[in-house]
């Protein structure tokens, strides 16, 4: 690389504002990608075409069409709704969402800080969006939100623990909470740790989809109960923030979980110097696998009803993970 | 434990259920032309079935503003205006025949739902179901249809199928 470029971005500010344009802009990116993909695997799911019109060729600006569509809308506040509160939910769940992407490893160095408590820091972090949630919920003034609301709040509590214990099992194998580290300690091991977490990868994703709200857990959104749950007095472009903190959440708890277990931007076989151009290629090539699973999933699985939602997380992922973490904890001390 | 007779493995539904996903997106995504459901619409365009309930047809010729219509619609909207006409007599001396003419016979189809009760009522063929679909209209008041237009829907009734066995 020339060196005014080298000496351009290791001027603070330009690379923070690099930094920002990124990420600005890989939000509405990923969240349309991951959109579209949804829309498309899901009516090939259902025996249909899916999107056609928009942009000529396979539908592939329906996204962009949704998104013009959305700012196009009227921002609607309820009269009775808590304004403060109402304006800064879908702010706070897009910043829990944006803020994930920082400990994300896409590739040796390419990271935009590679914390101690990586692991740690992205689960509090992601915590943050269920705040978002219940206020939107409880500011809305409205009934169906609220209770959709407290649903989130309750099945987002529940499935928290489950999946922090399930991350313990690879934090234990690899001794580091940094992401950056557990990546790099399974290279170093050679193998990725699905192998030998392959019950803390299975309980990580379960949460994962729970903690998302997705279908099969999407009691707090049940269209056919609460209309639209915590977002039913949501429109326009407020509308839109939850809609891409969703599938922008979808790409980073992915991420994350390709980090954990799946060898993050590592493939067996790759040297260390091809890794930083090819890294994030492989960790996007992932990350697409697990979230085509989640799609899969949604469009296969019905709806949990709430008592074996919260049936599920406490007496089945929860001692799972506890055992999970006793076994990795003394097969590491013992091996 | 329910005895069910038939205990499977538990989750093994579920694991199926994921295979008739997986297999429906790679048979669409693959064999479109065999196992697509839908069409690509305003392209391609489904041929409905012959008795399919698309658009009411009017014979003007044989509506003899007798109101049942109207009267047994559930939704109110059809809306029938008719005047007698004397027609003079063929002979001389002969009796002067009275006739009800049409002034007005229109169906707004953005209140119709589609029953066919009207059609099943007329006591004289003047009502016929056309499996036409295309005429949304972008102001709700021109799908208000009036006797002109429904008389030019005749021509897209289909012949009577057969009668089943």
């Amino acid at each position: 690389m020339p060196s005014w470029i080298v000496d351009l971005f290791s001027n603070f500010w330009v690379s923070l504002g690099g930094k920002l344009l990124l990420v600005a802009l890989m939000i509405p990116l990923v969240g349309m990608a991951i959109g579209f993909a949804e829309m498309k695997l899901s009516a090939k799911m259902q025996y249909r075409i899916g999107p056609y019109f928009a942009g000529g060729r396979w539908g592939w600006a329906q996204l962009i069409a949704d998104g013009v569509k959305f700012f196009q809308k009227e921002d609607i506040i309820p009269e009775e709704a808590d304004r403060p509160v109402f304006k800064a939910a879908p702010i706070l769940v897009l910043v829990g969402t944006v803020a994930l992407l920082v400990v994300i490893p896409f590739g040796p160095s390419l990271i935009f800080r590679d914390l101690d408590v990586g692991v740690f820091y992205a689960l509090a972090i992601s915590s943050l969006s269920t705040i978002g949630i219940l206020m939107a919920g409880w500011s809305s003034a409205n009934k169906y939100s609220l209770i959709g609301g407290l649903r989130a709040a309750g099945q987002l509590i529940a499935y928290e623990l489950p999946l922090v214990l399930a991350v313990v099992g690879s934090v234990i194998l690899a001794g580091t909470m940094s992401l950056q580290g557990i990546v790099e300690a399974q290279i170093e091991a050679g193998y990725p740790y699905l192998i030998f977490q392959a019950v803390g990868f299975a309980i990580f994703m379960i949460a994962t989809l729970a903690e998302l709200t997705r279908i099969p857990f999407d009691m707090p959104i049940a269209e056919s109960e609460l209309v639209m749950g915590y977002l039913t007095e949501y429109s326009g472009f407020r509308f839109l923030f939850f809609f891409l903190a969703e599938f922008a959440n979808m790409f980073t708890m992915s991420a994350i979980a390709a980090s954990l277990f799946l060898g993050g931007y590592w493939l067996p076989g790759i040297p260390q110097d091809v890794l930083e151009f090819a890294g994030p290629v492989i960790l996007l090539g992932k990350v697409f696998l697990l979230v085509f699973a989640m799609i899969w999933f949604r469009w296969t699985f019905p709806r949990f009803r709430e008592d074996q939602l919260q049936t599920l997380a406490w007496k089945w992922l929860v001692p799972l993970a506890l055992v999970n973490i006793a076994v990795t904890a003394t097969l590491k001390v013992v091996l | 434990m329910s005895d069910n007779g038939n205990r499977t493995l538990p989750g093994l539904g579920m694991v199926k259920g994921l295979g008739v996903t997986l297999s429906a997106m790679f048979k669409t995504l693959f064999l479109p032309g065999k196992y697509l459901a839908t069409v690509n619409y305003p392209k391609v365009k489904e041929v409905p079935v012959p008795r399919a309930r698309g658009v009411i047809a009017l014979d003007q010729e044989a509506c003899t503003v007798c109101m049942l219509c109207a009267r047994n619609c559930p939704d109110w909207c059809i809306y029938i205006e008719g005047h007698k006409e004397e027609i003079p007599p063929e002979k001389p001396g002969g009796r002067v025949k009275v006739r009800a003419k049409l002034d007005r016979f229109d169906i707004d189809y953005a209140l119709c739902m589609y029953c066919g009760i009207c059609v099943e009522v007329c006591p004289f063929d003047a009502l016929f179901w056309s499996p036409e679909y295309e005429y949304s209209e972008v102001h709700m008041g021109e799908m208000m249809h009036d006797m002109d237009r429904l008389q030019d829907w005749m021509a897209t009734v289909p012949e009577q199928p057969a009668l089943e066995k």
